[in-house]
């Protein structure tokens, strides 16, 4: 076992565990943080994408213990003051889900990609969550949903 | 008295969904997320060849491990659940949910793991060892039906599951058949296209992967499943028979589902044996799907070649068609996959009037995951052998494909028209949308740019495909579950209203169109309907969701359910206001007298004296809840028209996707938002067949294509922006006058992408080429071969 600190959405957390639990399984089971979802387990699909220090990573790729010392924000910690970020906000408006289950990644993604590229041209969103699978949409609402917040211009953490 | 804002009318708007402040937020509960105080997982251990005999399994060391909990092999398993029921009255070979002597596909469980967690259970799976003496095995279709190498099931001469179903013009219900009317129109014939063609397997692919916990307390004697499924009263029925259980003494429950794209219809092993070591072992138990795991566990969709014979006058008058189909069925008959290609037969019709068809279907057992539902069931296969064949006999006859479909056309007053393939279509007006197709994505323009292009020397390409699905399903005389569709709404004492439904949806938004038709039909908020779904404790009855029927047999199921209740809330309000029940309208947030606003009452103080009726109207009973099940007379026939450009780059080969139109026609929409949605997530899976999905097994069965790294799952760079508009041709078969639309997508848009990469090619004199479009085999056209 391995003694963990991290901050998780904010809130410091401490821990003891396996070396081989993966991070998207200590956010899960252990903070039961369920909103990071498993949908593969090769990195490509996306669903359980978070942001480590800022960054968007899959969280099935990475051993929590890699993750000591991090600031991760995971789906649960967007929403700030009972006010949806804007990313999930335009979700919303523009239906950018259906059965949801990709949905928490691709707005993590989305974060990231923004914070990046504040004015993303299509093709620059379409390749941004190209690591990102949906099968219910076909991306066409998910990429509005993208523009829509981009064009808002409210401040994206 | 001050005036309310007038409550806007919800039914056509495109309403934000009610279900996402949760999905968004990552507060959705899928079943991986729940958990039970003292839950433990469960794991399988899965056959690693295709074919084989067990001969020894040791469980000894995974038994022995800290933290395993109990360790089963095919025969423990076989102690405490019977074999596999199957929903089509098709024969069947026996089907146990965990191989007991033999194995006959790779990743048929052999043993299951019960431990403390998933990784204890994993590791203890790891650790037991199977001996399986190989046999041969067979994954071409063509050759299974030789019986060489191998026969699967011992019953079943050369892999036969369904020898010969005959089907169209001269075959009585009772089977037999007369071709005299197909041999005349081929006899007739000026011109007749003969192609092989291969719809190949795919698989669905829902992001969220299945899962199960199953809870059995002995105390009480009851069980509850969760499950990532899409009909849980079906679960419920089938869960109870196996476990020797009554339906009353089984809850199932579809928390949130993450798609399903008709994978999770089928009652799964893991299912039955999660329920039965739950049962067995008195505690509850999780088990939850690896994608890799997925590929081979959850049932594939497609594979079935069509040979077709197209036969024509040389103006383009279609005289006869023929269908003779080969389903690769995989090594199992699982809840509707001897189904399936039953329904490519009944839409062979498609568009047209065709005076004779033929159909014939053999179904086969090969050394794969067997095969079911997968979005357009049949349909999408039935749509690709028509439309390609369409477009081959345009080609030959130089015809623009547009003109020789509508020469074709059943026309509008011939409807409802019986075809000849066995369905009666409901209305359809197939000129108007392909008219729509062709000025949206204006095609004589997009004809000069692709002649420029090539010009160039580009290898660009247009394709062009109509379609018509059968959704709505279905009358109970074509569905074993039972073709209709439950509703129970509740006007509550507060006012507000709760309405279940058997329609449990995994991303189709019925909670906000359900929601849309009730506000507008009591004339209350939005915010005060409350749609409740996939729980059998809390809905009372239901089918579920598959075959585009949600909203044509679930939303009529609510609206007629509705109606019950409002007529005795009238009658309520026109006792207390003393007024004639005829004359009260229900808008705002009140019942009034027409014409005379001053009347209004408040909603909810009529509810609250239906629940408290002092005095009693004579010949009432107190409360307002009542409930539907309606049964459609038919299915409804949406139908549509896709168009699409396509280009090819000379030097590798690799397809490009310029543009896609697509005009549907799902009749009246109740939310063009989500049907938009609905649209582009099928031309995704549709487009997704024809250039860059397969499922491929290496020749001794060994599946090449099993996670994400090797099969080609869209991503959004793969896709142009999608160009879509609607007719709007009403069904009359039910009250709604809505069609379906779930499937619709994957119908047109797979045919219309291939003939368009045919187009492309047709520089090298190329006919047909078979999906997907993989950039090697266009390039080998390219390098003078033939596909």
């Amino acid at each position: 076992m391995a003694k963990i600190a991290l901050t998780v959405n904010g809130k410091r957390r401490a821990a003891d565990v396996e070396p081989r639990l993966l991070l998207a399984h200590f956010l899960r089971e252990h903070l039961r943080l369920t909103g990071t979802h498993v949908g593969c387990d090769t990195t490509q699909c996306g669903a359980c994408t978070v942001l480590i220090d800022g960054r968007s990573a899959k969280s099935c790729t990475i051993f929590a213990v890699q993750a000591d010392g991090a600031e991760i924000t995971t789906i649960e910690g967007l929403a700030a003051d009972g006010k949806l970020h804007p990313l999930q906000e335009a979700f919303w408006q523009e239906h950018g889900l259906q059965c949801g289950f990709c949905t928490p990644g691709m707005i993590m993604t989305a974060v990231a990609l923004l914070a990046q590229n504040p004015a993303p041209s299509e093709r620059e969103i379409r390749e941004g969550i190209a690591g990102n699978f949906c099968r219910c949409t076909g991306y066409q609402h998910i990429v509005n949903a993208i523009q829509y917040a981009s064009s808002k211009s409210a401040p994206v953490r | 008295m001050a005036t309310a804002p007038m409550l806007p009318k919800l039914v056509g708007q495109r309403v934000k969904r009610r279900e996402d402040p949760r999905l968004i937020q990552g507060r959705g509960t899928y079943v991986d997320d729940i958990a039970l105080v003292g839950m433990q997982h469960v794991v399988f251990k899965r056959s690693d060849v295709a074919h084989g005999r067990i001969r020894a399994i040791d469980t000894t060391a995974a038994a022995a491990m800290d933290g395993v909990e109990a360790v089963f092999t095919g025969a423990d398993i076989a102690k405490i659940l019977p074999p596999m029921p199957i929903g089509t009255p098709f024969p069947s070979p026996e089907h146990r949910a965990v191989a007991v002597d033999t194995v006959r596909f790779g990743g048929e469980p052999v043993a299951v793991v019960v431990a403390r967690d998933r990784y204890v259970a994993r590791d203890a799976a790891d650790a037991i060892t199977v001996e399986i003496d190989p046999l041969p095995a067979v994954v071409d279709v063509e050759q299974a039906m030789t019986g060489k190498p191998t026969v699967i099931h011992p019953d079943f001469a050369n892999n036969l599951a369904v020898a010969l179903v005959p089907g169209g013009t001269g075959v009585t219900p009772d089977g037999k058949v007369d071709d005299s009317a197909i041999d005349a129109a081929f006899a007739k014939a000026e011109v007749v296209i003969s192609q092989r063609m291969v719809n190949h397997r795919l698989a669905p692919s829902a992001i969220e992967p299945r899962g199960v916990v199953a809870h059995y307390e002995p105390g009480k004697g009851t069980m509850t499943i969760w499950s990532s499924t899409q009909n849980p009263h079906i679960l419920r029925t089938f869960i109870a028979a196996l476990n020797g259980l009554g339906q009353d003494q089984v809850r199932a429950i579809a928390p949130e589902v993450g798609g399903g794209f008709g994978a999770k219809i089928n009652i799964y092993a893991e299912e039955y044996v999660c329920s039965a070591i739950s049962k067995a072992l008195g505690i509850p138990v999780k088990w939850n799907e690896d994608r890799t795991e997925a590929f081979v566990a959850t049932t594939h969709g497609r594979d079935i070649i069509g040979y077709v014979d197209l036969a024509a006058k040389r103006d383009g008058t279609l005289l006869g068609l023929k269908m003779r189909l080969i389903a690769d069925i995989g090594a199992y008959n699982m809840l509707l996959t001897a189904a399936i290609p039953t329904l490519t037969q009944m839409m062979a019709n498609a568009t047209y009037n065709i005076p004779a068809i033929r159909t014939t279907l053999t179904e086969v057992f090969t050394n794969k995951t067997p095969t079911d539902a997968y979005r357009g069931a049949g349909r999408p296969e039935a749509t690709y052998f028509v439309e390609r064949a369409m477009d081959m006999l345009a080609r030959e006859l130089k015809m623009d494909p547009a003109e020789l479909r509508r020469k074709n056309f059943i026309q509008p007053h011939q409807f409802p028209f019986a075809t000849q393939s066995g369905a009666v279509y409901d209305s359809g007006d197939y000129a108007k949308a392909l008219d729509l197709a062709l000025k949206k994505a204006n095609w004589e323009q997009l004809k000069r740019e692709r002649d420029a292009a090539r010009a160039e020397g580009r290898l660009v390409g247009l394709g062009l495909s109509m379609y018509v699905e059968v959704c709505g399903l279905g009358p109970s005389a074509a569905l074993p579950t039972g073709g209709w569709e439950h509703a129970q709404v509740t006007v509550e004492r507060d006012g507000r209203i709760s309405a279940t439904t058997g329609a449990s949806p995994h991303g189709q938004g019925n909670e906000t169109t359900f929601a849309q038709m009730l506000a507008d039909q009591f004339g209350v908020p939005i915010e005060h309907v409350t749609i409740l779904h996939g729980d059998t404790g809390v809905v009372k009855q239901g089918i579920g969701t598959f075959g585009s029927r949600s909203q044509a047999v679930g939303g009529t199921a609510i609206h007629l359910a509705g109606s019950k209740v409002k007529a005795k809330m009238g009658k309520f309000a026109a006792a207390m206001m003393e007024a004639s029940e005829e004359d009260l309208v229900f808008e705002n947030g009140t019942i009034a007298v027409k014409g005379a606003p001053a009347s209004a009452k408040p909603f909810a103080a009529i509810a609250a004296y239906a629940y408290v009726p002092v005095p009693l109207p004579p010949g009432m009973e107190p409360g307002l809840s009542d409930e539907a099940f309606w049964e459609p007379a038919n299915n409804t026939y949406p139908f549509g028209c896709h168009i699409s450009m396509l280009e090819i780059d000379r030097q590798t080969g690799e397809p490009t996707l310029l543009k896609l139109v697509a005009v549907d026609d799902a009749g009246n929409l109740i939310n063009p938002l989500i049907v938009e949605g609905q649209i582009h997530g099928g031309l995704a899976q549709g487009i997704g067949q024809a250039m860059i999905e397969e499922v491929v097994y290496s020749e001794d069965g060994q599946l090449l294509t099993g996670s994400f790294m090797d099969y080609a799952l869209p991503r959004a760079i793969d896709f142009p922006r999608f160009e879509l508009d609607a007719t709007v041709t009403p069904t009359p078969v039910n009250p709604l006058g809505a069609k379906g639309v779930g499937e619709a997508g994957t119908l047109g848009s797979t045919p219309c992408v291939v003939s368009a990469a045919v187009d492309a090619l047709s520089e090298f004199g190329v006919k047909h080429v078979d999906m997907m479009l993989r950039p090697e085999k266009l390039w080998r056209v390219i390098q003078g071969g033939r596909s």
